[in-house]
């Protein structure tokens, strides 16, 4: 996320997260690999067909699954569809305005989507209603409430427990009873940022805030990649990519733990 | 028949309220926010300022700005609503924003905003009243200054009945509708839109029972602040 | 036990024998808070105590600023609150010409300021020539809720010295809501957390010494 320059990091913080840096210590005490208490809550928006809300550390965000009728896409005629949003309402931190979804908020929404469908979590050959006419369509939207650190993972987390517990409606059109949204395996990403040479998962805003560059993975249950992201203006080497994705598939087993309890 | 016996199609009667239950103070970034859960609506409303207005030319040099931002998430509705404000949502900010603006002191903060941004995330009927209540429990949860909390409520007429906060069904299906906006201390109209059919006595009796509903939820608001600083009772 | 909580609206005197103070105002012939706070009688004054809200600044103030933009003879600062200040050139503790200032302060820097002019409009003005007021360069600063100042603070100073005197930290106070703190790693979370925690509890009786025990005293 970037933050603008002003009003944001004073050189006193600067200067102190540099220096913590260098003794690989973290702003509020947590190891380099140590993500923060995750709280996850299924099934919390009656309207929704699926729903979630993730908190990791003080991020909080909601997701929300809605299913629709509509048309296949001419290559594949015979299965659903999903897409996915990502809205980044003023109230959940001072610098987001209301309008048009930013870059921000585009790429956040883009990468999780990645993640879910080159899983294939959501089985969308099994959402054909008639071939060629109708198929199911699945919207994700999630909608991030307090802006705390790393979105990136809290939203892939919460669109992937939203879909655990969602149904097809189909009794609201007539075509039977509801059944359960066919999915997989869901994926699991992790999230690093880089500063002063020390690479983090799991960034609260501070972390975030003086980040050179943004790295994601997602990962599926076998620890197999599916899909990643570097993001911000600053670099990785080769080794520190390579090894950001060991780390991650080690974190990704916790709390893929959490997402089959 | 939305009515029988005396009853509602959810068992209320006609002058019951739904349940409600209301948080104040629950997100980190905000300057202040209520969470509130009204029959089925879930609604959050979060505050930041008064802070400076920009760009510069949008500046009041003699008070604040009250900015109020109404917005449905996409899977509040049965059908999923498309992102972004739409001519409804502009109203409400609208209307929300005047209403707000009545009770607050903003001779105090010249040149500044005070953005309240509500968040719909599961819809039942009466949201923009739920929105308002909410506002005004993050307003004082943000500690702006205040000459009241100011309270939303509705009524309307429904099988000829007057009834107290309707819900989607009897919005739907019934004769009129009337949403108000109060300080409850003096009882002064913040807001009030109508649809529907009344005759002048109906009218009446919708706004008396809506009066009474907004003050019964004004207590609600009332007791989820002073919660919030309840929980480091001493000796 | 807790000292009464009023709310916007709630009655807090008679017009007839009480003084409106700070967070209350007069309507009829009875006084009211605007406020979610505490309430006080001093006298004949009702005041009501903040809980919550915004810096207000007030000429006298000690603030810790951050620059936000660089003029070649002044600098607006960030003091936590609605309103930009202006620090002008003259108003520095160093001799400069005119577009020298960025060799002195630049954006991002840190400085402690007293406040020196607020006008009707707000427009807000500081100052570093006075005692406190220098540039910050080490330690860390953390923000607090303005309103709880006072109470980080304490009477006479009781909750300052007792947060000095177990942490060992260098504190030093802005009414701004933010503090400067410089110790041992250790130290300083302690007191962080001990400063967290007076502020939650800003408003309740046997704060003292529950921060003692906190602080292992």
């Amino acid at each position: 996320m970037e933050i603008p320059e002003v009003k944001r990091l004073s050189a006193v913080k600067r200067d102190h997260l540099a220096r913590l840096a260098k003794e690989r210590k973290r702003p509020d005490g947590r190891k380099p690999d140590e993500y923060r208490p995750i709280k996850i809550e299924r099934n919390v928006i009656k309207k929704a067909e699926g729903s979630a809300r993730v908190k990791i550390g003080n991020t909080l965000v909601l997701a929300g699954i809605k299913l629709e009728i509509g048309e296949p896409y001419p290559d594949s005629p015979e299965e659903g569809a999903m897409t996915t949003y990502v809205e980044l309402p003023p109230l959940a931190s001072p610098e987001f305005e209301p309008g048009p979804p930013t870059p921000d908020a585009i790429e956040l929404a883009r990468v999780v989507d990645r993640g879910i469908r080159e899983s294939d979590y959501i089985k969308l050959d099994k959402l054909c209603i008639e071939p060629g006419e109708k198929v199911w369509i699945v919207f994700i939207d999630i909608h991030v409430l307090d802006y705390d650190g790393n979105l990136f993972d809290a939203c892939s987390l919460a669109a992937s427990a939203a879909l655990q517990n969602a149904i097809i409606p189909n009794e609201r059109y007539d075509l039977g009873e509801n059944q359960p949204l066919p999915v997989g395996s869901p994926p699991v990403s992790c999230t690093f940022v880089k500063y002063e040479d020390f690479i983090v998962i799991d960034p609260c805003l501070e972390e975030e805030e003086i980040a050179q560059a943004r790295f994601t993975v997602a990962l599926d249950k076998n620890g197999d990649i599916r899909a990643m992201q570097k993001g911000l203006k600053g670099s990785f080497t080769i080794d520190e990519i390579k090894n950001n994705i060991k780390r991650a598939q080690i974190q990704a087993k916790k709390i893929r733990k959490l997402l089959e309890e | 028949m939305l009515i029988k016996d005396g009853k509602r199609v959810d068992g209320r009667k006609p002058d019951e309220l739904r349940p409600i239950k209301i948080e104040a103070g629950v997100l980190y970034r905000a300057d202040g926010s209520c969470y509130l859960e009204w029959g089925g609506n879930k609604i959050m409303a979060a505050v930041y300022g008064p802070r400076e207005a920009l760009p510069r030319h949008i500046q009041d040099p003699t008070k604040a700005l009250v900015n109020a931002r109404y917005n449905m998430a996409s899977f509040s509705v049965e059908e999923r609503k498309r992102p972004g404000p739409d001519r409804r949502s502009i109203e409400i900010s609208k209307v929300t924003s005047e209403a707000l603006e009545s009770v607050i002191f903003t001779e105090l903060f010249p040149r500044t905003v005070i953005d309240i941004s509500i968040e719909v995330l599961d819809a039942e009927a009466g949201t923009r009243c739920a929105g308002i209540t909410a506002a005004g429990v993050a307003l004082a949860d943000a500690g702006i200054p205040m000459r009241d909390i100011p309270v939303a409520c509705a009524a309307g007429k429904v099988d000829g009945t007057i009834v107290l906060d309707l819900t989607s069904e009897e919005d739907q299906e019934g004769e009129a509708d009337l949403p108000i906006a109060i300080a409850p201390r003096t009882e002064e109209i913040l807001l009030l839109q109508m649809d529907g059919h009344m005759s002048y006595k109906e009218f009446e009796e919708a706004l008396e029972l809506a009066i009474k509903g907004c003050k019964e939820i004004a207590k609600l608001q009332r007791k989820a602040l002073l919660n919030k600083y309840k929980t480091f009772e001493v000796g | 036990m807790m000292r009464k909580i009023v709310l916007p609206g709630s009655v807090v005197g008679n017009a007839k024998g009480k003084i409106a103070g700070k967070g209350v105002f007069k309507e009829g012939d009875k006084l009211y808070s605007s406020r979610l706070g505490i309430l006080e009688e001093k006298g004949k004054v009702v005041n009501v105590i903040p809980l919550s809200g915004v810096y207000d600044p007030n000429v006298g103030d000690t603030v810790i600023g951050v620059i936000q933009e660089v003029f070649k003879n002044a600098w607006i600062v960030d003091i936590n609150a609605p309103y930009p200040a202006l620090l002008n050139m003259e108003d520095a503790p160093w001799k400069m010409e005119y577009g020298e200032t960025a060799k002195y302060l630049k954006v991002g820097d840190v400085i402690v300021a007293l406040i020196k002019l607020v006008d009707e409009a707000r427009n807000v003005e500081i100052t570093m020539k006075g005692k406190p007021c220098r540039k910050i360069e080490d330690g860390i600063i953390i923000e607090v809720q303005p309103s709880k100042i006072p109470r980080i603070i304490g009477k006479n100073a009781s909750m300052l010295n007792i947060l000095k005197k177990y942490t060992q930290c260098w504190i030093f106070i802005g009414q701004n809501g933010r503090i400067w703190i410089k110790g041992e790693d250790e130290k300083v979370n302690l007191l962080i957390k001990a400063i967290r925690r007076i502020e939650k509890e800003a408003h309740t009786f046997g704060l003292t010494e529950r921060i003692i025990k906190m602080l292992g005293g």
